[in-house]
């Protein structure tokens, strides 16, 4: 992995908050990304979504843009299948059940103060914190 | 509704470019972040602290706004109360999160890859919310038959 460099996280971290912030200026919504996505699918109750399947397509457009021209992909990922598939079905379902991600009730969330995300974000971040944990230093590896 | 279309995918777009320049995409980075006790990595915290400069701008225009520019008014979640769906949900996730490294919005994006880990967790993703959907759909059918 290539040491760390603060300039590309600060700047790929305003490009974030500029797309919540013309969000929620231009559409009056929460760029929530798990919320879109099961709106995207029809999983949020009604017909799929047109802003959530437009916001996925924008987000799988600007990685390959990017990925194209501005950071080669070179993505490390060690979990094996069945940690891939138990991992997926927690996001998802957690994300659901907790009506956020990172997005929501991080990025959006924590900058209007919400107090239910701020909750959120400090639980889902420790035990995520507390699971790597676990299963790099106790667990013998992940 | 064009225009609305139009500014779900331009805020899209820069959501994606942001992933991969900030190598949010990447679950080694992400897990990094998250193994405080190992060789810690403070990317995430920057990605954090940058997404929240002009999230919070925009979010305190918005007080000042009786509606967005596309829609006639702000669909902003208003409650606060924490309730047990909130942490219960929150658990789940921190959970997965940390078994993988990859969250929803890196999900979406590291498909651009077209890796099968990210198809396989995506698919899986998908799945968990199905389940949400049919568990929370069955509840309150039996709460209306009641």
């Amino acid at each position: 992995m290539s040491s760390f460099n603060f300039l590309w996280p600060l700047a790929g971290g305003l490009l974030i908050g500029l797309s919540a912030a013309l969000y929620l200026l231009l559409n009056g919504r929460v760029a929530g990304i798990s919320g879109l996505t099961a709106s995207a699918v029809g999983l949020s109750g009604g017909r799929p979504g047109l802003l959530g399947l437009g916001f996925l397509g924008g987000i799988l457009a600007g990685a390959a843009a990017a990925f194209a021209f501005i950071r080669e992909p070179n993505l490390t990922i060690t979990a094996s299948p069945l940690l891939l598939v138990a991992g997926g079905l927690l996001v998802g379902f957690g994300t659901r059940l907790g009506s956020g991600c990172t997005s929501g009730h991080g990025v959006c969330g924590l900058a209007r103060l919400s107090p239910r995300s701020i909750v959120s974000t400090l639980t889902f971040m420790a035990v995520a914190a507390v699971t790597v944990t676990v299963m790099r230093h106790l667990a013998g590896g992940a | 509704m064009v225009p609305r279309l139009l500014a779900s995918i331009l805020s899209g777009l820069l959501f994606g470019a942001g992933l991969v320049i900030s190598d949010m995409v990447n679950p080694a980075r992400v897990l990094a972040f998250l193994d405080v006790t190992g060789a810690w990595d403070p990317s995430l915290a920057f990605v954090m602290g940058g997404a929240l400069i002009p999230s919070s701008i925009a979010y305190a225009i918005k007080r000042n706004r009786t509606r967005p520019v596309f829609d006639t008014t702000f669909h902003v979640p208003t409650s606060r109360v924490i309730d047990r769906p909130l942490v219960g949900g929150a658990i789940l996730f921190g959970l997965g999160w940390g078994l993988v490294g990859l969250c929803p919005g890196p999900a979406i994006a590291s498909l651009a890859t077209g890796r099968w880990e990210a198809v396989l967790f995506t698919a899986a993703m998908l799945a968990g919310m199905a389940a949400y959907r049919m568990a929370t759909s069955r509840g309150s059918a039996r709460a209306q038959a009641s």
